[in-house]
Parts: C-alpha cells; structure tokens; sequence
C-alpha cells in the first residue's frame, strides 16, 4: 500500500491540439479511495491510464509510494487494474484468470490456490473456479475482474468504470460492495467513472475534471456544499443546480421584482458586479410560498417526493427545478418560490468561478 | 389448467386471425422458390465432384458409357493402378511443400500482422498495401526471373524451391487475415496481461494466441488449400524429382491417353488431402472469436 502523487503530469496524444491530461496535481493518501469523475473527454481515464503506465506521461510525473513512474513500465508498478470490459482471459478459467498474475511473479502453485481460494471467497466466487468466462453472467465477471485485481494484494487498485457494463441494480449493489470491500482491504484506489452518483456514494474524494483540468478535488460533501465554479456545480447534484443571471442592487441580488438580501460576506464578495450567476440547489427553493411567481411546467413523481420544473413568470426565458412534497403541484399551475439565502451559491459572471464563501 | 384456458381464451378471441402470425409459419412462395434455386445451385456446383468419385469407382468401361450410369458394380481397380503407378513421391513433395511453407506463413506472417493490428503506426495502411500489391503481379510474369534465379542457385527441381515460393506467395494472405482476426481482439486484454506481470512474448503466447486461434486455423487451411492445389510453379520449376501432386494429375492424362476412371481416382486421392483438412480445421473455425472476453 502507498501513497498516490500526480505531480503537474500531463499527457499529450500525438496530433491533438490540447493535452489530454492537463497539469494534474493530486495528493492521494495511503489507502484513500479517490473518485476522477468528469464528463468524455475530459481526461479522467487517461490520467488514470498515466497511473496504470498504459499512457505515456509527457511532463511532470507520478510518485507511487514515493518512487517516480516515469519509464517504468506497468508490470513493474505494483498495480491492478479493473478494466471497464473486465478483459477476462476467455481461454482461462476462473481460477486461472486470477491466479495469473501470480504466477507471473512466480508464486508457487500451492501459494497461488491458496490465494486465490482466499479471494473467491471473499467475493462468493468459490463455486465458479472452474468456469471460462463465457459461462459467467455479467455481475459474476465483473467479481472475477474483481479478484484477478485484490488477488495480487498491490499497491494501488485502478478502477475504469467497472460498473458501466452492468444494469443499474446491480451496480449500485456493486457499487456498495466495492467501496465496501476496499475500506476492508486498505488498499489506495483510484477510480474512474462518469457516473457523479457513483463519485459521491464511493469517493473519500472526488477529483472532478474537464477538458484534461482538475477543476476541484475534495470530499463529495464539500463539492457539493461548495462547488469552486460553476462547472462543477452543475455536474455534481442530480437534478442539477438551478443558474440564473440575476442583477446585483445594493449589496442584493434583484430576480425580476423580487429582491434577495446577501450576507455580508456575499455583498463583499459581489461588490463591483452588476450582475451575478445565482445558483440553488433544487432542494433548498421552498415552493408554495415565496414572492417569486414560478409557471410549473412539468412535474415529475418519484414517490419519495417530486421536482416540480418551470420558469418564472416574470422571467419565461429562464428554467429552474425545485424538489417538493409528492402530489401537492400540478402543470400549468402557478405557484410561489422562495430562496433559503443561507444556501445561495454566487459565482462570476463571466469566469465562472465562485464568489464569497 | 381449465382456470388458464379460461382467462387465455378472451384475449384470443379478439385478435383471432392475425395474419403476421400466419405467414411466419407457413414459408412464402417466394422462399419456396429460392429454396429450390438455392438447392438446384448446389448441386450444380457439388455434381462434377460426384461424378469424380463415382467414375473413380468404375472400369474403365463403364466410365466410358454414352448413358452414363449411375448404378454399376464398384470397383477398387483403378485406384490400384493409381497407387501402383507411384503417386507416393508427389504426395511426399506435396506434403513438404505445403506444411512447411504454411507453418513459414504462420511463423512469419502473425508477428507482422500483430503489429500491423494491435501496434499501428504512421505508414500501417502503405505496408499493408504493399504486402497486397505483391499479389497483383501476375504469376506468368514472374516465372522467368524465378527460373533463372533457380537455375543460378541450382535449386531447379527441388522441393524446397517450392516451399519458398509457396511461403512468398502465401504470406499476404495470411498477413491480411491474421490481421483482421488480431484487431477483433480487445486491445484491454494484453493491457491487462501486461499489468498482470506478462512480458509480451508470454502475453502473445498465453493470452493473445488462443483468442484467436480460430483465426489461425482458418488462416492455415486457406494457406494450406492454395499450396496444395498449386500448379503453375511446380509445372514449369520441378521435373522428376520435386514435382507435386497437381503436377502428377496432368502427366496422367499425357502419358496414358483419357483414362477416366483411371483419372478420377487420381484426382480424387489429390482432393482426399484438403477435404480432411478442411474437416479437421472445422470445429476451430465454428468457435467464437472473443468467446466471452469482453461483454
């Protein structure tokens, strides 16, 4: 087990204008479960594939446990990867599947079945030991990719999107497990996905990227309590967090007719602007009673309760979404919004980038 | 069973005589008569090697019937005279230029298209290109420079001449099809091969090569097929001593006149080899490429 250290590494794929992985700097502690979450095409598999040594790193490095990467070939980094298609060995069976890269470092056989046994059992493969890959069901093979990567017992575990290939049940029953499994075994993982659910329930920290750039790494609930710019704050939370373009007057924020009062530290923050990007998250619009007049749209029912989506009146052109209680709103019907200005989000205009605390 | 017939039958009822669900069971006419095109094609193409082997088991008499026959009294004659006629050389030259050459083929043949397929570079497509433009020449146009060159190395007459040719020749071939069957591997697997501790050769042999040993196998009964049947070469480079199996057939007919069943028996012992290749190559050709690697 080691520590993670991306030091300004950057990769550039021949013939691209940009580079893919950007001057990425992360701090990952020993043992730490760290999520790289990011839209395609923002670089958060090959900067993975940077630490597998799959992709070249162009500048900069990365320290595994204190010792540099650079030109060091994958099998000589310690590391196991669980591939987004599990890449079984389909001529293999089970057991060989995950015993072969012990024998690769010459483990003895008895070592090998003893270890193996030890990693079946921990992912209720025992029974399927002895079955090629193609007589297993989805969730069994991604066990065995599974087992192939904790039987090594290595430094690092990669994880690229491990769970894509799986019907959504079974990956947040996967999703659990993994985590699970990977507090128990103590071993520094990095993991990527697309998917923000599975980057916030997993991560101790999530890394989010874009465009080969670490917008912000932290803990899922800092991301979400204070995303650093609007990027983010729109890709963490589901549904997304309510942008307006609103008006600063006085050390308040103007929203039609309506005037929300700023905190001290906020009307610091806005001081200068004219206008400002407004952002709410859905659950913290009180509807039903506020000033602002908003038009409903559509209401969508989860059962546990509902977001109702709409525009203001006073505004048609914008779009907000707001969660409420389950089968208080109907379409078409008008009904009245507040804001918490405990939990308003200020970013700039232009830039993006977070204003005030 | 009577409480499910009940609540089965109303349904029924109202969408009774649908018929989509007819024409799916009985066949159209129109398959009717494809069918029997398709079958009528078939045997078209299968009757001259019937009547190969039929004529094979004929005398010499009988195979010369103006009505031909089809009911006779099999006989073993001519192909006793065919192996007493010593067709056992031409099958050893045979033999040897055909599973030499086409275990060269492979040898040489699926490290290029490995790097052709799972390690491409700038200029992949020019060489693949130039591995094709080689078969564009035609053979006629070639076998002068070859002769001259055999002569000048006394290798005229020798079956190894034939084993380089045949490996030249059967080396584009081989390289394109291993080619396509190497780029359905997922290139994940050898990644993961490699993160698991494999230096390339031990990836190669023990994960890449099983993958795609259907395609190997299809690779060599092709290589094999076109070595086998090859006529122009060893007709006009080998004399007594290295001539082949196709080479033996032609002389049949010179030497002895038209002896048909004489020489349906010939070109039958000539087809034996191929069809049992074929047979042999069969069941790993039928398996899956990526049986279960990737979902």
């Amino acid at each position: 087990m080691a520590d993670v250290c991306y030091d300004e590494a950057t990769c550039i794929y021949a013939g691209a204008d940009r580079p893919a992985v950007d001057a990425l700097n992360l701090d990952i502690k020993d043992g730490e479960f760290v999520v790289l979450v990011g839209p395609s095409g923002s670089g958060k598999s090959t900067a993975l594939r940077m630490l597998a040594g799959l992709e070249e790193i162009d500048a900069g490095s990365i320290r595994i446990g204190g010792r540099d990467m650079v030109g060091v070939p994958s099998r000589d980094r310690d590391i196991a990867m669980v591939f987004q298609n599990y890449a079984l060995y389909p001529n293999k069976t089970v057991a060989e599947n995950m015993g072969f890269s012990l024998k690769m470092h010459g483990v003895s056989k008895e070592e090998r079945q003893r270890r193996v046994r030890e990693a079946a059992r921990l992912l209720d493969l025992e029974p399927l030991l002895g079955r090629k890959p193609k007589h297993l069901s989805g969730g069994q093979r991604q066990r065995v990719a599974m087992g192939r990567a904790i039987v090594r017992e290595p430094q690092v575990f990669c994880m690229d999107e491990p769970l894509s290939n799986l019907d959504a049940k079974l990956r947040v029953q996967t999703r659990t497990q993994i985590a699970a499994l990977q507090r128990r075994l103590g071993v520094t993982t990095v993991y990527v996905t697309h998917d923000q659910v599975e980057a916030m329930t997993m991560g101790d920290r999530v890394a989010v990227l874009r465009d080969g750039r670490l917008q912000q790494f932290a803990t899922p609930g800092e991301l979400y309590d204070r995303p650093v710019n609007l990027f983010v704050a729109g890709f963490i939370g589901s549904p997304a967090m309510n942008q307006l373009n609103v008006d600063v007057d006085a050390g308040a924020l103007r929203v039609g007719e309506t005037v929300v009062p700023l905190s001290a530290a906020q009307a610091t923050a806005v001081a200068g602007l004219s206008r400002v990007t407004l952002g709410v998250r859905p659950e913290h619009l009180s509807v039903g009673g506020g000033e602002l007049k908003l038009q409903v749209d559509l209401v969508e029912e989860l059962g546990s309760d509902s977001y109702v989506y709409g525009h203001l009146v006073a505004e048609p052109d914008t779009s907000l979404v707001a969660r409420a209680g389950r089968g208080r709103f109907r379409m078409g019907e008008t009904v009245g919004i507040g804001f918490d200005p405990g939990q308003l989000h200020l970013f700039h205009p232009d830039s993006g980038e977070r204003l005030g605390p | 069973m009577a409480a499910t017939d009940t609540l089965a039958a109303p349904p029924r009822a109202a969408t009774r005589p649908t018929p989509a669900i007819r024409r799916r069971r009985r066949p159209g006419i129109g398959n009717v008569v494809w069918g029997v095109v398709a079958w009528l094609v078939g045997i078209l193409f299968f009757f001259p090697v019937l009547w190969m082997v039929l004529s094979s088991f004929k005398t010499e008499a009988a195979a010369y019937t103006n009505v031909p026959q089809f009911v006779f009294s099999p006989t073993l004659a001519e192909y006793r005279h065919v192996f007493s006629s010593g067709v056992g050389s031409y099958f050893l030259n045979s033999a040897i230029a055909t599973v030499v050459s086409v275990v060269a083929v492979l040898l040489l043949g699926t490290p290029a298209a490995f790097a052709l397929s799972l390690r491409p570079i700038k200029k992949t497509s020019d060489a693949l290109f130039f591995f094709l433009s080689t078969k564009m020449l035609p053979i006629v146009a070639a076998i002068i420079p070859l002769f001259v060159a055999a002569e000048a190395v006394h290798m005229l007459d020798n079956v190894w001449t034939l084993v380089i040719l045949y490996t030249a020749m059967n080396l584009p071939i081989a390289v394109w099809m291993m080619r396509s069957f190497l780029l359905e591997v997922p290139s994940e697997l050898l990644e993961a091969a490699e993160m698991d501790g494999a230096r390339l050769w031990r990836s190669l042999r023990e994960v890449i090569l099983p993958v795609v040993s259907p395609g190997l196998a299809a690779t060599a009964l092709i290589c094999a097929i076109f070595a086998w049947n090859e006529f122009f070469f060893a007709v006009n480079i080998t004399a007594a001593r290295a001539a082949t199996v196709p080479v033996f057939l032609v002389g049949f007919i010179s030497s002895q006149g038209l002896y048909w069943a004489q020489l349906a028996a010939a070109a039958t012992i000539a087809t034996l080899p191929v069809v049992l290749a074929g047979w042999v190559a069969q069941r790993q050709l039928v398996r899956g490429l990526s049986f279960g690697a990737i979902k």
